[in-house]
C-alpha cells in the first residue's frame, strides 16, 4: 500500500541526509520526496510517498522517529488528508496539435505557461493520479519533457503537524 | 575548549592518535593533567578501548583521532559500539572549514561516512557552539538506547588564537530528542497478567538489561516466580550463570535447554533483545505455541522481526520495577504445579544435553577445556574480553559470568581485533581486576600492534590465545556446507607468540598440554604486573555445539558432529 509521511525535522546541514540515508540503509523505497523549510525557519518538512506493507510502513515510521534530527512523523494515510504535487509538461505542439493540448490542459484544470511556435508547457496540480492520468490521456509521441515536484500532503480539517 | 569541555563532561582518560587535524587539540592536552591520554598503534584500537571502558561502567568512552584515514580506521570500531548499543563519543579532525570539500590533504567526509554507523554526529560549526556540543553528545550516546556519537571538529575550530566565552550547560534541552522515561501502564498490567498466567513462561534476557542496569529487578522477578532465564550473547552475565534458573545462552551456539526452553514455552518475556537472526533461527518456525511480551527502550526493535502480543516501550529498569510492585501486591501468583511440570521437564532437557563436550584419547587440548580452566582459575569473576569467532562461543558457553559488564564481546557487528583492545580498555579503569583477552591467532593479529601500547602504558592483561592454527569458524562452516574445502582458512606462517610478546617485553607463554595448563595460567595470573600471552595449542578440528540448523525452528539443532535434535 501506498503511504505519505510528513516529517518535520531541525533545518539543519546534514538532517536530510539522514532522512535519505535511512532509507536506502534499510532497503525502504522512496517514491517521491519533497523539503522545504516551514514558516518556522528552524524546522524544515518532509513528504515522502513510499509503498510497502503495514509492516514495513510501521517500521519505516519508528525508524524515521528514532532521527535525532527528527521532531515528529505523521503517516497522512491513517486520516483523511490532502496531497498535491505539481507537474510541468512540455509538448511538441504545432497545427492542430496546439488545439488539442489546450482542450486538455483546460479539462484538467491545467495552464499553459510557455509558448513557443513549436512547443506548449503546461502546468498541472492534483493528486499524483491525476498527473497520471493527464500523461495518459495525451499523445506521448509528441511529449519532450516532464518535470514534477513530488507530493507535498496536509491532514484535513483539524489535525496538525507541528511542534 | 574542547578539552576544557570534556574535563566539565567528567572524562578522565581518552584514547586516540594525533594527526595534523589534532593538533591544536592535542596541544591543549599536553597543557593540562586531568584528563589521561592513551596513545594507540591504530586508531581503530582508540574506539575499541573507548567502547570496552563503556561496556565495563555504562558511561561513555571517548576517542579521539585525526581527519581522514585516522577517522576511517575508527569507523570499524564506532560500528562495533552501534551494533551493540554502546555509549561512546568520538572526536575526529577535520580540515579547516574553508578547505572542506576541496578534497584537501587528509579530508574525508566523516558526517557522511559514518552516519550509518552513528546514533547522532555534530559538524562543528563555530567554536563557541563546542561546549554544546560535547554536553549533548554525551547526553545522546548515554541516554535512551545508548550508542556513538561523533563531533567533527575542523581544525580552526579549536586555534588557540581565536578567544570566545566558555560556558558549560548544565541541562540539555531537545525538542527531537526525548527518550522514554517509562512504561506504558496499561500494557504492563496486560503483560502481568499474561506472565502469571503462563505454564511454560521463559524469561528471554539481552544486552539491554546490562546496558539498563536492570539485573537486580531482573533476578528479583525470575526469583520471585520461579522462571527459568535465558541470556543472549549480550546479556550474559545479567542473570547470574552458576544458578539453577540460568538456562544458559540461547540462539545459533545456545546451549540445548535454552533452545528446547524457548521453543516449547507458552510466553516468552523479552527484555532489552532485538530478536536477532542469530537468536530466532528460521522466523516462520519461530517459538510456534508462545506469546510474546517484548520490553524494550527502542520501539523500532520491537516488532522488527518477530511480532510482539505485548510491546512495551520502555526503560529497562523501571518498567520492571512496575512489574516486581505488581507480582507483589497482586493477588495474581503464578500456577506452581504448571512450573513445577515445567522445571521437570527442562532439567530433563538439561540432564539430556547440559553443556558437554566430547574429550577423546587424543592429546589435543579442547578449546572448552581452557575455558573451565579460565573460568576456574579466575573463579567466573574476571572481566572476559573476546574477540570473534569459534573462541568466543566457547567463552560465551563455558565461562559462567555471575556479574553483568564483566563479558565483553562484539556481539553484533562481530569484530575481529576487538579483544585486545577491548581487554585493555577495561584493565586500565580497573588496575586491580583479572582481565582476559580471549582471542584466537587469526582474532589476535588483527590488532596485535597495541602489544605496544602496553608497553609504554604498563596495562597487564592476559591473553588467553586459543591457537588451532586456522580460522576455526570459517572452518566449521566450511566443513559443514563446503564439503570441507578450507579455503583461505589456514594461517600458515603464524609468528612466535612467545618470542613477539617478548620483543614487546612482556611474558610469553606456550602450552600444548591439558595438564600443563592450570599451573601455566594461575601462573599468568599470578603476575599482576605482567602482560602473559599464553599461546594455548588447541584441537584444529573441534566444532561449536550445539548448533542451530538454519532456518529451522529453535530446537533444530546439530548437538555433536553426528548427532542432531
Amino acid at each position: 500500500m501506498r503511504h505519505i509521511l510528513s516529517v518535520l525535522l531541525e533545518n539543519e546541514p546534514g538532517a536530510l541526509s539522514r532522512v535519505v540515508g535511512l532509507f536506502s540503509q534499510r532497503n525502504f523505497n522512496i517514491e517521491s520526496l519533497t523539503v522545504a523549510a516551514t514558516d518556522d525557519i528552524t524546522l524544515s518538512r518532509i513528504t515522502i510517498t513510499t509503498t510497502g506493507t503495514d509492516k514495513l510502513v510501521e517500521q519505516v515510521t519508528k525508524q524515521l522517529n528514532k532521527l535525532v534530527d527528527v521532531v515528529k512523523v505523521v503517516d497522512l494515510t491513517e486520516g483523511d488528508h490532502i496531497e498535491r504535487e505539481l507537474m510541468l509538461i512540455k509538448y511538441k505542439a504545432a497545427g492542430a496539435q496546439r488545439e488539442e493540448i489546450k482542450r486538455t490542459a483546460d479539462i484538467f484544470r491545467g495552464q499553459i505557461i510557455d509558448i513557443t511556435p513549436s512547443t506548449y508547457t503546461v502546468q498541472l496540480v492534483g493528486s499524483s493520479r491525476k498527473l497520471d492520468a493527464f500523461i495518459e490521456a495525451m499523445d506521448t509521441a509528441n511529449l519532450i519533457e516532464v518535470v514534477r515536484t513530488g507530493v507535498s500532503g496536509i491532514a484535513r480539517g483539524d489535525k496538525v503537524l507541528s511542534v | 575548549m574542547l578539552i576544557r569541555a570534556l574535563q566539565d563532561q567528567g572524562v578522565n582518560k581518552i584514547y586516540g592518535y594525533p594527526g595534523g587535524s589534532v593538533l591544536h587539540i592535542y596541544d591543549a592536552l599536553f597543557q593540562q593533567q586531568e584528563i589521561q591520554h592513551i596513545l594507540v598503534r591504530h586508531e581503530q584500537a582508540a574506539t575499541h578501548m573507548a567502547d570496552a571502558f563503556a561496556r565495563a561502567t555504562g558511561k561513555a568512552g571517548v576517542a579521539l583521532v585525526t581527519s581522514g584515514p585516522g577517522a576511517t580506521n575508527a569507523i570499524t570500531g564506532i560500528a562495533t559500539a552501534y551494533t551493540d548499543s554502546i555509549p561512546m563519543v568520538v572526536i575526529t579532525g577535520q580540515v579547516p572549514s574553508h578547505l572542506i570539500g576541496e578534497d584537501a590533504f587528509q579530508e574525508t567526509d566523516m558526517i557522511g561516512i559514518s552516519r550509518p554507523v552513528v546514533k547522532h554526529s555534530f559538524s562543528v560549526k563555530h567554536p563557541s557552539e563546542i561546549p554544546g556540543i560535547v554536553k549533548k553528545a554525551f547526553h545522546i550516546a548515554e541516554s535512551g538506547r545508548p550508542g556513538p556519537v561523533v563531533i567533527d571538529v575542523p581544525k580552526d575550530m579549536t586555534n588557540p588564537t581565536d578567544k570566545f566565552e566558555y560556558s558549560f550547560p548544565k541541562t540539555v534541552k531537545m525538542r527531537s530528542y526525548n527518550p522514554v522515561a517509562k512504561g506504558h501502564s496499561g500494557q504492563i498490567k496486560k503483560a502481568f497478567d499474561l506472565l502469571v498466567a503462563a505454564k511454560r513462561p521463559v524469561i528471554y534476557a539481552g544486552g539491554g538489561v546490562i546496558i539498563g542496569r536492570a539485573c537486580e529487578e531482573l533476578i528479583e522477578i525470575a526469583k520471585t516466580l520461579n522462571y527459568p532465564v535465558t541470556n543472549t550473547l549480550m546479556g550474559l552475565g545479567g542473570f547470574p550463570g552458576t544458578d539453577r534458573q540460568s538456562v544458559g545462552m540461547l540462539g545459533m551456539h545456545g546451549s540445548y535447554e535454552a533452545n528446547m526452553t524457548m521453543h516449547h514455552s507458552d510466553l516468552i518475556f523479552a527484555v532489552g533483545v532485538r530478536f536477532d537472526d542469530r537468536v530466532t533461527n528460521g522466523l516462520d518456525k519461530f517459538c510456534p505455541t508462545a506469546k510474546i511480551i517484548h520490553i524494550d527502550i527502542d520501539p523500532t526493535s520491537i516488532s522488527k522481526t518477530v511480532r510482539a502480543d505485548v510491546p512495551i516501550v520502555g526503560p529497562a529498569k523501571i518498567v520492571l520495577q512496575d512489574f516486581l510492585k505488581l507480582i507483589k501486591g497482586s493477588k495474581k501468583q503464578p500456577d506452581t504445579q504448571a512450573i513445577k511440570t515445567w522445571w521437570h521437564q527442562i532439567d530433563e532437557w538439561r540432564a539430556r544435553h547440559g553443556g558437554r563436550f566430547l574429550t577423546d584419547d587424543s592429546e589435543l587440548m579442547k578449546p572448552q577445556q581452557v575455558i573451565q580452566m579460565l573460568s576456574q582459575v579466575t573463579n567466573g569473576d574476571a572481566y572476559v574480553c573476546s574477540d570473534v569467532g569459534q573462541h568466543q562461543m566457547f567463552a560465551a558457553q563455558y565461562y559462567k559470568f555471575n556479574k553483568p559488564n564483566r563479558w565483553i564481546n562484539s556481539g553484533g557487528l562481530g569484530t575481529m581485533g576487538f579483544g585486545f583492545p577491548a581487554a585493555m580498555g577495561v584493565k586500565l579503569n580497573f588496575p586491580d581486576a583479572d582481565v582476559a583477552c580471549v582471542t584466537g591467532e587469526g582474532s589476535i593479529q588483527m590488532n596485535i600492534q597495541e602489544l605496544s601500547t602496553c608497553s609504554q602504558y604498563d596495562i597487564p592483561v592476559k591473553i588467553i590465545c586459543l591457537n588451532n592454527g586456522s580460522l576455526g569458524m570459517v572452518r566449521q562452516w566450511q566443513d559443514m556446507n563446503y564439503e570441507s574445502r578450507h579455503s583461505h582458512s589456514y594461517m600458515e606462517s603464524l609468528p612466535d607468540f612467545v618470542k613477539l610478546a617478548e620483543a614487546y617485553g612482556h611474558v610469553g607463554m606456550k602450552v600444548d598440554k591439558f595438564t600443563d595448563l592450570e599451573g601455566a595460567m594461575t601462573d599468568a595470573f599470578a603476575m599482576k604486573d605482567k602482560l602473559v600471552f599464553m599461546d594455548i595449542t588447541v584441537d584444529p578440528f573441534e566444532h561449536v555445539y550445539p548448533m542451530q540448523i538454519p532456518r529451522g525452528s529453535m530446537r533444530d539443532m546439530l548437538l555433536s558432529k553426528t548427532e542432531r535434535t
